[in-house]
């Protein structure tokens, strides 16, 4: 039983500590360079669908 | 029409970069994974099924990329630059037990596929039947993988060293009120 329980309260232990480099990357600025590439997808979508695209 | 569904992408990103992040333990082959990912998944909106996880599909994308990136290459990618272990801005463990560097340090050792299987689980919060579609295993795998990971973590970071302390006391708890250890 204890041995069964020290298993678990490593399990937290460690899930805990995982959540936090987790968030710590989840915190961290999303680089311009990404949403930049999103508004060009899109626009190049709409030139596709004004007409040929080229 | 509820609108087009890549407008929701960007909601993700953050996430999407942390798995890139966790996978690749590099932060610039994580921000190439990223953006091979989006410019995929830009062109292959059609495969997603409205109303279903966009966050798992998306993570789906990324991480067929790396493994396929990974077979081409013939090895893993290492932690390069260290971003995963030293540029991250570090907290004090609120226990006192685990210093978040030795946590990283211990984290970037375990195989890809286990890191993969303890993020989406033990981070992301995944259910390991999400985490197994993502990964495209069984569910079985996916617990063996984390369950892995998770040993093998308690293992780097010597926390089964106080497990041989608790099994003594177990041991005196018996002798003491005369009866047998515990069986489980």
């Amino acid at each position: 039983m204890g041995q069964i329980n020290k298993k678990q309260k490593d399990a937290e232990t460690i899930d805990q500590n995982l959540r936090r480099v987790y968030e710590d990357m989840l915190d961290e600025q999303v680089p311009d360079r990404f949403l930049d590439l999103i508004a060009q997808l899109r626009a190049q979508d709409d030139e596709g669908s004004s007409g040929e695209p080229k | 029409m509820s609108g087009d569904p890549r407008d929701e992408i960007v909601q993700h990103l953050p996430a999407l970069r942390a798995f890139a992040l966790s996978l690749t333990r590099n932060g610039a082959v994580a921000d190439d994974m990223v953006q091979d990912t989006l410019v995929k998944a830009w062109s292959k909106i059609s495969t997603f099924e409205a109303g279903t996880n966009m966050r798992a599909w998306l993570f789906t994308i990324l991480r067929n990329t790396y493994y396929s990136n990974r077979r081409k290459a013939g090895r893993e990618v290492s932690d390069a630059d260290g971003i995963f272990t030293e540029s991250l801005s570090e907290k004090p463990a609120h226990d006192g037990r685990l210093q978040m560097a030795d946590f990283r340090r211990a984290f970037v050792q375990l195989t890809d596929e286990q890191r993969e299987a303890l993020i989406l689980v033990g981070a992301q919060g995944f259910s390991y039947e999400a985490a197994a579609e993502t990964c495209g295993v069984a569910v079985g795998t996916i617990k063996s993988r984390v369950n892995r990971a998770r040993a093998r973590l308690a293992e780097l970071l010597h926390m089964d060293d106080a497990e041989g302390l608790e099994m003594t006391d177990q041991a005196t708890m018996a002798v003491v009120t005369g009866g047998r250890p515990a069986a489980r």
